[in-house]
């Protein structure tokens, strides 16, 4: 039952990382660039989402508040894309690393002013209500980031794998010449994927701030979504969620049954452990080419 | 302009283009030298604690600058020397013997996480590196035995030669201590890059493809290139130890790891110069931000109270804006301006313009 219990919260969490490193692994799917300032845009996104909601601020109702958010979050990504990620091309993957981790320092600097410093939640429907099954008890906020997870997760999915636009994203990024030889208009893919990384991390944000509290230094589960991302081997989308929700789990189970001390480790033990024995993840896309 | 005729080979790879550049470089080293004498004691404090960043620039230069690896982790590496030298010292080993020391065990360590790393690639690498980094904090606390854990560790002056040298109490032989350790990281970087290993680490950060095709044992190189790196990491770790006093966990963690980093990409990355520019502009950007916070409370009459982050905020914006508009850093920016001069009135716009390379993925080799 305490076990159940452990898994539950688990899987919520992890699926928190999931959706970060989903944000990951978009922009790396589509731009082979790395954005290490995810963690800070979910930051934003929450903020901006309790910003609209919450009764101190602006108080418009939830459902009214909610596309606003995720919309001023497509745009900012895009608005990142289009003012500062296109000058970059044609530079080298490092300069697209250091810059997002500044860009990171400058979100959280912009976030703890506008905010303040002070742990926030947002006012939501779902808040305080729960579902009990026997002995389960189920925050009805956990089960909804769940589903919505497995939901975005999915979509994403078929949308990389189905659609014209996502196979274009596919092509641009594994050869940006050839892509614009056969007429995929590559700089506005780019920011397309951007913005669509910016709502992703709005719905992460959201989530996030409905289960718990959010401060500016939130930005910093970014690093544990990165062990979500490389688990899942940067590049697959389902492997992403599944990343995060190994990571999500081991966190309480590793506090439970590990002593003290050692039990933080384990998130990062495991991304050092599958970076050096498998450097491409557990789901990775490597595939050998042929000539 | 000074135009020089070399006419051997070893002229070509003198350190210095000539003679006057020579004594232009030992003018700067004795205006700094005496630096005692025309300083405060305050800022001679900031001058040193400037050097000891320089000296850590250098060694992430090393790996990232020269051989091309990322590395956010290098704090690891500035705590693990940090730590060594200290233990060293309270082992009764003298300090003299204990430093260099802890360079050679940071640099044995070092090659130690190569060995998984050399698999990795770009950003693969980079997270490796920020993971160690991250994972350094709790082995510190974990190995409190020799590292003091959470209360962290006390240290006082050092003896060399009988003198008592402090921070302290003595802050000129301790400025001199580390300038001296500056210099001759300085003089060893400028003949490393002079020698075929140097070169060898330029030609793997340009192209490993090439550089395996010219015979370069890539794996030994990188190998070798982590091992220098985080020896020199090592001895600023062991003098940032020094010159704060009292360090714990908490010291070294991956904020430090990042703005090492950064410090030596605004610096410009590939240059020895950079090195030092960045550590300038690191060293003393609390400063200019505190007096500039005074002039913005004196005109608007605000107060000038303490703004969480603003540090951190300020410092991402100045990055942002280098990385756009100045990738090769102060020392970039300084090349073109003294480059306009010299060609006058023949300097072109594009003259430092890169190749642009279209983008291929890594997932499919």
């Amino acid at each position: 039952m305490d076990n159940a219990q452990l898994l539950i919260s688990g899987l919520a969490n992890g699926c928190v990382y999931g959706l970060i490193a989903l944000g990951f692994v978009l922009i790396y799917k589509a731009t082979e660039a790395v954005n290490f300032a995810q963690g800070d845009f979910m930051m934003l996104g929450a903020f901006v989402s309790i910003g609209l909601t919450n009764t101190e601020y602006m108080g418009l109702p939830f459902w009214l508040a909610l596309p606003i958010s995720l919309g001023i979050m497509g745009a900012l990504g895009y608005l990142l894309d289009r003012l500062i990620i296109r000058r970059l091309f044609g530079e080298s993957q490092t300069a697209v690393v250091i810059l997002t981790i500044a860009l990171g320092f400058v979100i959280r600097f912009v976030a703890g002013l506008i905010w303040g410093h002070e742990p926030q939640t947002l006012q939501n429907p779902l808040a305080g209500k729960d579902l009990r099954f026997g002995g389960l008890v189920l925050g009805l906020e956990d089960v909804a980031v769940i589903v919505v997870t497995i939901l975005l997760t999915w979509g994403l999915y078929v949308f990389f794998k189905r659609s014209k636009l996502g196979l274009a994203m596919q092509g641009a990024s594994q050869n940006q010449l050839a892509a614009y030889y056969m007429g995929v208009p590559v700089k506005r893919v780019q920011g397309f994927i951007w913005a669509l990384a910016g709502v992703v991390a709005g719905i992460a944000g959201i989530l996030f701030a409905a289960k718990g509290a959010v401060d500016p230094t939130t930005g910093l589960l970014g690093i544990k979504a990165f062990a979500a991302a490389v688990i899942g081997g940067f590049g697959s989308l389902p492997g992403a969620l599944a990343g995060g929700l190994i990571v999500g789990v081991i966190e309480p189970f590793a506090s439970r049954y590990i002593a003290a001390g050692y039990s933080q480790i384990a998130p990062y033990a495991l991304l050092l452990a599958v970076l050096i024995f498998r450097p491409n993840g557990l789901f990775s896309q490597v595939r050998v080419k042929k000539v | 302009m000074r135009i020089v005729f070399k006419t051997d080979y070893m002229q070509d790879i003198r350190p210095w283009k000539d003679r006057y550049q020579l004594v232009l470089y030992l003018i700067l080293l004795t205006v700094v030298a005496a630096a005692p004498w025309w300083l405060d004691e305050f800022y001679l404090g900031e001058l040193t604690n400037v050097l000891i960043w320089a000296i850590a620039g250098l060694g992430l230069m090393i790996l990232t600058g020269h051989t091309g690896q990322v590395s956010l982790g290098h704090a690891a590496f500035l705590a693990f020397g940090c730590y060594a030298n200290v233990a060293l010292i309270e082992a009764g080993v003298p300090f003299l013997v204990a430093f260099p020391l802890a360079g050679i065990l940071t640099g044995i360590a070092g090659v130690t996480v190569a060995i998984p790393a050399l698999r990795l690639h770009g950003i693969y690498l980079a997270i490796f590196t920020m993971a160690l980094s991250i994972l350094m904090d709790d082995i510190i606390v974990l190995s409190e035995p020799i590292t003091g854990g959470v209360a962290g560790k006390y240290v006082g002056g050092v003896e060399i030669f009988g003198h008592l040298v402090d921070r302290w109490g003595t802050p000129d032989q301790f400025f001199w201590l580390v300038l001296t350790v500056a210099v001759l990281v300085t003089l060893g970087y400028i003949n490393l890059l002079r020698a075929p290993l140097g070169r060898s680490f330029i030609a793997v950060r340009d192209s490993e493809v090439s550089a395996q095709a010219m015979g370069i044992d890539i794996a030994r190189t990188k190998m070798i290139s982590f091992a220098l790196s985080c020896a020199v990491t090592g001895w600023a770790g062991a003098l940032m130890g020094l010159f704060a006093g009292a360090f714990n966990n908490e010291t070294f963690s991956v904020l430090i790891s990042i703005q090492l980093l950064m410090m030596i990409v605004i610096g410009g990355l590939g240059s020895i110069h950079g090195a030092f520019l960045g550590a300038i502009v690191i060293g003393f950007l609390p400063q200019f931000l505190s007096i500039s916070k005074e002039y913005a409370g004196a005109l608007f009459g605000g107060s000038t109270v303490a703004i969480p982050g603003l540090e951190f905020g300020i410092f991402g914006m100045i990055l942002i804006a280098f990385i756009l508009f100045e990738p090769m850093g102060i020392y970039g920016r300084w090349l073109k301006i003294r480059t306009w001069f010299e060609l006058f009135p023949f300097y072109r716009k594009d003259m430092f313009k890169r190749q642009k390379s279209y983008l291929k993925t890594e997932r499919l080799r």
